[in-house]
Parts: structure tokens; sequence; C-alpha cells
């Protein structure tokens, strides 16, 4: 059973608020029980009963597409009962508190909540008054722990071990979630993580957020032998002030073709999505050889199937 | 008419550097004497053995909320609140609604307290018309009715020509200027202080360096004008500093710092609770130990609590979207016994001198001496008690502690206003 966020002393015990709090050999477990859920090629993700009987409710009060359809299929293919709710047709539009919402739902006895919050830290705010597991799809600039194991899973899958990878996180960390879990994931195996994007965009404070990490400003840099490379979305959505235009920004931080060649030959190229082609990397990278894109997205659903099985037991 | 006689205590008044045990008559609701072996036949006795007598503890920054959000606070318990903790002398700030920054308001204020409140209730006046940085108050007119300084806590002044200008009007009724000091823009989006935990929990960071711009700021304009300037729940170590260097230049500056700045840092907001959200927000370490090394070397003149009560409904949200302050009343004394004298980093008389002279100083009050004649306040205290403070049980309004649950060794005992025991613990 996974653990919450380890300094609460959390009502509902169960859960996935973060990566930060998980140890090596949870993570270790739930990329190896991925695996066994991923098809084989060709075929689609194999309907189990596991999970039948149990009431799921996706909880979604940021857009998504991705994420909430990959939970809602690991949900199914494992046999539960889901139901999905977007902020826009909830109470919450009506001025309904979070709590209350979440009391509201609770009161009708689903077995999780998966819930995605555009407030950091508001899963883990439920978790202290709630006592139902609640899975993180994603808060705010926090964390998206599932998206950093369908990550690892798909950096795995290429036949790399996470020990002494390079990685290099392009774009902009200060508001990504998927940056932040991806670190701690990273740094729990042993990696060598550069973090890169513009000044405003990368405090200098990031460095110290895990062992292993340190910053770049300058691309080529950060590409130097890299293993992997993350690419980010600019969250304009997110910043408070004028952001970089977006030609001074894919000038020196998009991700372009001739940029692989100082990589390593092998190396991957990763995304989170939704991908802005022009933005932040080139359409001929995205659509490369060494894009694996579309095998996170295929991964998402075999990381999330094997997260709800341990959570739900 | 009546006499209270507080015997056998351990007397400090920093005022006159009594430490020792003495007897305190109080008659009429003045102080009459202090000495060994007191008598009066018609004075209601209170026995102080093993306990501290000081003079009435004031705290010169507290929200009351009233008029206007009297569902967090009131003037009476906000008042109550204030009497629990040991504090005998309360100064409201302006940020209420109506702001008060015009004489009716004030003399509601005044009127008000002198109805419901059980300490003394001074209220401080705002600095512009509705604390919205650009026209300046009715100063002149709140000085009649009361007010005891001026700031625009909360909202500070952006313009440092409004600024001047306020210093300037403040010099001539010699009033002081309290600034709470951040630079809006610099601390825009931010939730809490800008450093290593705010990057990990993803939350909007508040550099240290919008207080310090402000600081360096005002000083300047401090210099200029000639005010007396005080730096409200100073947090961070480069104000500190700055604040030292004015000191030594001889202007006529003045600082405070709250129980919650030296007593926890950033840290603690792991959790995502929102009750360690205030502003200035909770610093690292390193600032911690800068406040701590001002309390110890004099430069820091006075502790307040920075008391802001907010609903329970407005603090049970996503941590972004909670308003900014604690409660502190009730838990001062208990934090600064723990904090700065069992550590041993203070004696007892600095201890008192940060709640007593130290605040009448900043605002020149009649206060916080056990003269003869001086007004008969008086906080009872001790070192030793254990106790556990359960924010439910509070006398606010409000409940958005995080120091609920926490264990105490000493807190305050019995507080006394004029004469009046206006609270004791059972």
């Amino acid at each position: 059973m996974l653990r919450g966020l380890l300094t609460t002393p959390s009502k509902s015990a169960c859960g996935l608020l973060d990566i930060e709090s998980l140890d090596r050999a949870e993570i270790e477990a739930i990329l190896e029980r991925a695996r066994y859920f991923q098809p084989a090629p060709g075929e689609t993700y194999r309907r189990l009963e596991t999970l039948r009987g149990k009431m799921i409710v996706n909880l979604f009060f940021e857009a998504s597409t991705r994420t909430r359809v990959s939970f809602e299929i690991a949900e199914r293919r494992l046999g539960a009962d889901t139901v999905s709710i977007a902020a826009q047709t909830s109470s919450v539009s009506k001025g309904e508190s979070l709590v209350d919402t979440l009391n509201t739902l609770v009161a009708m006895r689903p077995d999780a909540i998966v819930m995605r919050h555009s407030a950091s830290g508001a899963p883990h705010f439920l978790a202290r008054h709630l006592q139902i597991p609640i899975i993180n799809a994603g808060d705010g600039t926090h964390e998206h722990p599932t998206q950093a194991l369908l990550d690892a899973r798909t950096i795995l899958d290429r036949g790399k071990s996470l020990e002494g990878l390079r990685v290099a996180i392009i774009g902009d960390i200060a508001h990504s979630r998927v940056a932040r879990s991806n670190v701690h994931l990273l740094s729990r195996f042993g990696a060598d993580i550069v973090l890169c994007g513009p000044p405003s965009l990368v405090p200098r404070e990031l460095e110290n957020l895990a062992p292993g990490v340190r910053l770049a400003y300058d691309m080529k840099e950060a590409l130097r032998n890299a293993d992997v490379i993350m690419m980010l979305r600019v969250q304009l959505e997110r910043q408070h002030e004028a952001p970089m235009s977006a030609g001074e920004y894919f000038r020196f931080y998009g991700l372009r073709l001739e940029h692989l060649a100082l990589a390593k030959s092998d190396v991957i190229v990763m995304h989170p999505g939704p991908i802005n082609r022009g933005r932040e990397l080139s359409s001929d990278v995205a659509d490369s050889q060494r894009s694996v894109i579309l095998n996170q997205v295929e991964n998402g659903v075999a990381v999330r199937m094997a997260v709800l099985e341990r959570i739900l037991p | 008419m009546s006499a209270l006689l507080i015997k056998g205590g351990r007397v400090i008044d920093p005022a006159s550097g009594g430490d020792g045990i003495a007897d305190v008559l109080i008659r009429d609701g003045r102080i009459e004497s202090v000495g060994t072996g007191l008598q009066d036949d018609d004075a209601v006795v209170l026995d102080a053995t093993g306990m501290i007598v000081a003079p009435g503890f004031i705290d010169m920054h507290v929200h009351l909320r009233e008029p206007g959000f009297e569902h967090a606070e009131t003037i009476r318990s906000g008042a109550e609140a204030a009497a629990a903790g040991g504090f005998t002398t309360i100064c409201c700030m302006p940020n209420t609604s109506p702001v008060n920054d015009c004489a009716t308001v004030t003399s509601y204020i005044v009127q008000r307290a002198r109805e419901v409140a059980k300490v003394n209730v001074f209220p401080i006046g705002a600095i512009t018309k509705g604390s919205l940085g650009e026209e300046l108050a009715a100063v002149g007119s709140m000085h009649k009715a009361g007010i005891v300084a001026i700031s625009d806590d909360g909202r500070p002044v952006m313009n440092a020509r409004v600024m001047r200008r306020a210093m300037e009007a403040a010099r001539a009724l010699d009033l002081p200027v309290i600034d709470h000091c951040e630079d809006l823009n610099l601390s825009a989006g931010g939730d809490m202080h800008e450093g290593v935990q705010s990057v990990r929990l993803g939350l909007g960071g508040i550099p240290s360096a919008s207080e310090d711009v402000i600081v360096a700021r005002d000083l300047l304009l401090a210099e200029l004008t000639g005010a007396r300037y005080h730096v409200a729940h100073l947090s961070t170590s480069r104000s500190m500093a700055m604040v030292a260097f004015a000191k030594s230049k001889g202007l006529a500056v003045s600082c405070e710092v709250t129980p919650h700045h030296f007593a926890i840092t950033d840290d603690e907001l792991v959790t995502y609770d929102s009750n360690y959200k205030m502003k200035p927000p909770l610093r690292c370490q390193h600032d911690v130990d800068a406040v701590i090394e001002g309390i110890v070397s004099g430069m820091v003149d006075v502790i307040a609590t920075d008391h802001a009560p907010h609903a329970g409904s407005d603090k049970m949200q996503e941590f972004e979207r909670c308003p900014f302050g604690i409660t502190g009343l009730e838990t001062a004394i208990g934090l600064s016994l723990a904090e700065l004298v069992h550590k041993g980093r203070i004696g007892l008389t600095r201890f008192v001198e940060l709640f007593t002279t130290g605040p009448a100083n900043v605002l020149k009050l009649d206060r916080g001496t056990l003269a003869p004649g001086a007004p008969g306040d008086v906080t009872i205290f001790d070192l030793d008690s254990k106790w556990t403070y359960d924010v439910q049980q509070s006398l606010s309004k409000s409940r958005n502690s995080p120091f609920s649950g926490r264990q105490f060794r000493g807190g305050p005992l019995a507080t006394i206003v004029a004469g009046e025991i206006v609270w004791r613990r059972l």
C-alpha cells in the first residue's frame, strides 16, 4: 500500500500524493508491476477483474485529455466502475468550497478519488481532512507522480538503466509538476539531472531540490551526452509576468533536430504533452525516430493500472 | 475606592531596573507603591508567590477586525484573547471595513473599546485614505481622536513620494510611522518564503528582498524627513542589518518581531497547512537566526504578535486561496519564553522589556512601568507551569493558530488592568 506524504499523519493512510514521499522499493515495485500490464505488440490492454465492484471518481478541476482518459482506461481495464467529473460542470462553479465538494462525493462512498487541481498541495490538504485514498493526477506546480512513473517505465523499456543516466529537462521548470516528480524519482535512482531554461523559469534554489541536480542556462551545455531529453511546455497560464517572446524562446530553448547530435547517439526525446510544435520543439523532432512521446502515453495506462491495483487491494 | 495588593511575587520592572521579591499595591486604578511588607486592610490580596509580576504587557500589532469583519474577531473577543495571553494593552491596525482612515472610525473604536474591551485598546490610523496608497488620510483628526501611530499595514504604501509626505505629517504630530515592508511587485503571486522549500512545494515565493527594498527605502525617507519610523514584523537578516546601521547613525528607528518568525521556519509548510501562511512569510533558518541575534543584541525593540484572526471557512481552502495571517495573542508569552528565556538567550528583564518599555517607548505611552502613579496594569506569569495550547478553547473568535497542541513551560497566570483582575488561569 502506498503512503501519502510522510510528514503528515494522514487519515487516509493510503493513496498517492507525490513521488517525494515514496521510497525506491515502492517505485521499483510499481514499475515492475506496470510491465506486467503492458500489452503485447499489436494487442489491446487485457480486461481484468481485479477492481471489480470498486467505484473510482475522477475529479478534474483542470483541463486534461491524456491523463483523464488514461486513468479512466486503466480503471476500466481493471474492472472498476468510474465516474468522471470536470470542474466546469460541478458545484464548484456555484461557489462550493473544495472540502465541501469532496465531502459530498465521499458521502456517496467511492473507493478512491483521482484528482487534478490547479492549486499545489490541494490533494495533501484534502488527505488531512478525508478518509479516502486520493491519487494525485497533478497538483498545481507541485507534482504529477504518475507522469514520472510512466516516464521511468518508458526509459526502462528502451533498455536504459536509471543509475548514472544523464537526463536533460528543458523548459519551464519553475511551473512544472512533471519536472519536480521526475527529479525526485530519477534522483532516487542516482541519475545525473540537468535542468535548463530561461533564468526566470529555472530558479537557482532548484539545485537543492534533490541530489544529482545541476542547472544550466545554455541548452547546448545541457544536451551534451544526454541519454534522455525531456522537453516541457511553457505554462503561460501560470506565469505572473509577460513571458519571453515565442520566437526568442524557441531560438534559445527550443529543441531542433541538429541539437540531437550533441547528445548520445541513442538519446530519446520525451514530452509530457500537450506539445506545442515550433514553440518548445520542432515538428521534425516530435516526429523523429528518437521521440518516444507516444510510448509515454501508452505506458500511462499500464503504470496507472499498477498504481490503482496497489492502492485498492 | 478599590485596592489590589499583589504579594510575594518576583517583581521585574525594566523601567526602574528592579528585580526582586516585592509586593505591588494598586489603588484606584494606579500603581501606589512597590515594596516589601506592604499592608492594606481594604485591599483584595493576590498571592503571587513563585510567580513573576511585571508591568502590563503591550501588544502593539493586533488585528481586531471590527468594524467590518466581526465574524472573524470583535473588539470584545480580541480583547478577551489578549487578556488570556497576558496583555493589558493592545494596538489595533486600521485594515478594517471601513478602514480607520478618519476620526469617525477612530472614535468608534475608542468608544466601543471603552464599552466592551477588557484591556486597553489604542487604535493605529491609516497612512492613506482607504489604505489605497495615494492620498494621505486625515492624520491630524485621527490623532485628536486617539490614534497612537499610523500604518497601512497589509497594504503598504508603494509610492515613495506619498510615504515621504506621510512621514512629514507624522513628524509634525510626533506620531511614529509603522510600515509593513513589502514590495508588492516583488511579492506578487507569492504564498510563502522564496527558497528551496517554495521551489520544492511548487508554491509561489515571496523573496526576502521584497521586504528589504522597502526597509531600505523607508530608512532613507526617515533620514530625509526626521520622522520616527518603526518596522513592523521584521523577518529577514538584511532588514535587521539595515535597522542596526540606521540606529548606529542615530536615526529614530525601531523594529518589532513576532514570536512565529523566531520560533519556526518555512520547513513547516510541507503539510500545506494554511495556518503557516502569513505575511511576511515564515523565513529560513538563516533569517530566524538573525532575528534572534537582533533580540539578543538589543536591536529589536518590541515583540508583537500580528494577531490576525480569520474565520475557519477562509482558512479551510487550497493553500494559495487562503488569506494570510495567524492568531498569536494567547501563545506569545509561551513561545517567547521557550525560544528566548528557556534556551538561555536573554534574561527576564530583557524579556519583560520587549513587551513593556519597548512598545511604550515606540508609541510614547505612559505605560509599561510599575512606577508610582502609572496605570495599574500588571501581567503575572511564571516560568515552570506545564500547559498545552488548545485552539478550540481560544477566546478569539478565530482558530487559525499553528500552535494548537503545543506544550509550553511557563505562561500567563493573571492579567490586571487598572487594578482589576480581568483574566486569571483557573
